[in-house]
């Protein structure tokens, strides 16, 4: 990439999101973010959104905040996916889920079919002007917003970001991983649902 | 053909806990009525691919929730659909509007008429077609049919104007 932003890898991103969650979050990965959160290891309250319909991570996460919301749901989007799917920032402030929080993590490609360019990355853009996703989720009302290029700021500050009041939205500058491929299923996803449902509907919402 | 009462007092009777939803002419005017209903939420969605992402969720979150678009957002939700149906086995229900069905006079040779039931059966939706105020009770029955089984379903119906 031509971009001249400092980044962050994945990999130590998540690692850091694994350790801050609570055992009763419900995380939900995509694509890049599914791959390495599930290297980590899943919970019974994980969803990795593999497979998917690529953008609808962030629709799933709104639809499980407002059926649960007594429990964080968290989402875990990439800058493609999210591209694919933007007006979901727009309905996510509108039914505005405080139990909610979007972390976009942002390299600038298409990770796993070879690291093309999003139309939003400086390289793919005619006045090489990156799309400003912090910026778009201000205008779209999300009631937090944190940016985060360094890994030691996003460790020292990931609490405050899941404590907050959503729907949060914090982005993350993360780097490529060269080579890398998409996350394989973890299993029959329909078992994977029926598993996650009765889970969460075991206790109080 | 339905006003918007008929359709809340029908989707709170059928269990339905949240109402994911973009209007059309005829789904908007139900929109107030949803809104006013103690038994539903409306969740308003930017397109018709998010509802069936949104319904998910909600599903999975242990919620009943139903889908309410037109046929052109079904057309636009294809693959959000394939997903959520077809490979998370999910039993979401829709209730979708068949434009032009009543009268094409705002759009003569409407192609929705030409797509919409193919493009259900393309995707393995079984569906009942509602074409008057009399069948109003074949949606719930065909929806409890549908939860019983554990499957997708939607029922269409037949709508006028654009």
């Amino acid at each position: 990439m031509n971009d001249a932003r400092e980044r962050m890898p994945l990999c130590d991103a998540m690692i850091a999101l694994h350790r801050a969650r609570r055992a009763d979050d419900v995380v939900i990965t995509s694509m890049g973010a599914a791959r390495e959160w599930m290297a980590l290891g899943a919970g019974p309250l994980d969803l990795p959104l593999v497979p998917s319909s690529m953008g609808l991570a962030t629709s799933f996460g709104l639809g499980l905040a407002l059926a649960q919301p007594n429990r964080r749901v968290i989402v875990v989007n990439g800058d493609g996916a999210m591209l694919m799917n933007l007006g979901s920032l727009v309905t996510i402030t509108a039914a505005a889920p405080a139990n909610l929080t979007l972390i976009l993590v942002d390299n600038g490609v298409y990770e796993v079919t070879g690291a093309q360019p999003t139309p939003g990355a400086a390289p793919a853009r005619a006045l090489g002007d990156a799309v400003d996703f912090e910026a778009m989720a201000r205008a779209c009302g999300f009631r937090s917003i944190f940016h985060f290029a360094d890994l030691a700021q996003w460790q020292q500050e990931i609490e405050r970001v899941l404590d907050g009041t959503g729907p949060t939205f914090a982005l993350l500058d993360v780097s490529t991983v060269p080579g890398s491929r998409g996350p394989r299923s973890p299993g029959p996803a329909g078992a994977r649902a029926l598993a996650l449902r009765r889970q969460l509907t075991l206790g109080p919402r | 053909m339905f006003s918007g009462t008929e359709m809340a007092t029908l989707f709170a009777s059928m269990g339905i806990t949240h109402v994911v939803s973009v209007a059309d002419s005829t789904i908007g005017t139900w929109h107030p009525a949803l809104e006013r209903s103690a038994d539903l939420r409306l969740v308003r969605v930017c397109r018709e691919g998010e509802a069936w992402g949104v319904a998910a969720g909600l599903y999975l979150g242990g919620a009943t929730p139903l889908v309410l678009i037109q046929c052109t957002g079904l057309f636009e939700s294809g693959d959000a659909l394939r997903n959520v149906l077809h490979d998370w086995h999910l039993p979401i229900y829709a209730v979708i509007g068949y434009r032009s069905y009543l009268n094409q006079e705002t759009l003569p040779g409407d192609t929705c008429l030409v797509f919409t039931e193919p493009v259900l059966d393309a995707w393995r939706i079984d569906y009942r077609l509602i074409t008057a105020p009399a069948q109003r009770d074949e949606i719930r029955a065909h929806y409890v049919a549908c939860r019983d089984a554990g499957t997708s379903g939607a029922a269409l119906i037949a709508e006028g104007k654009a």
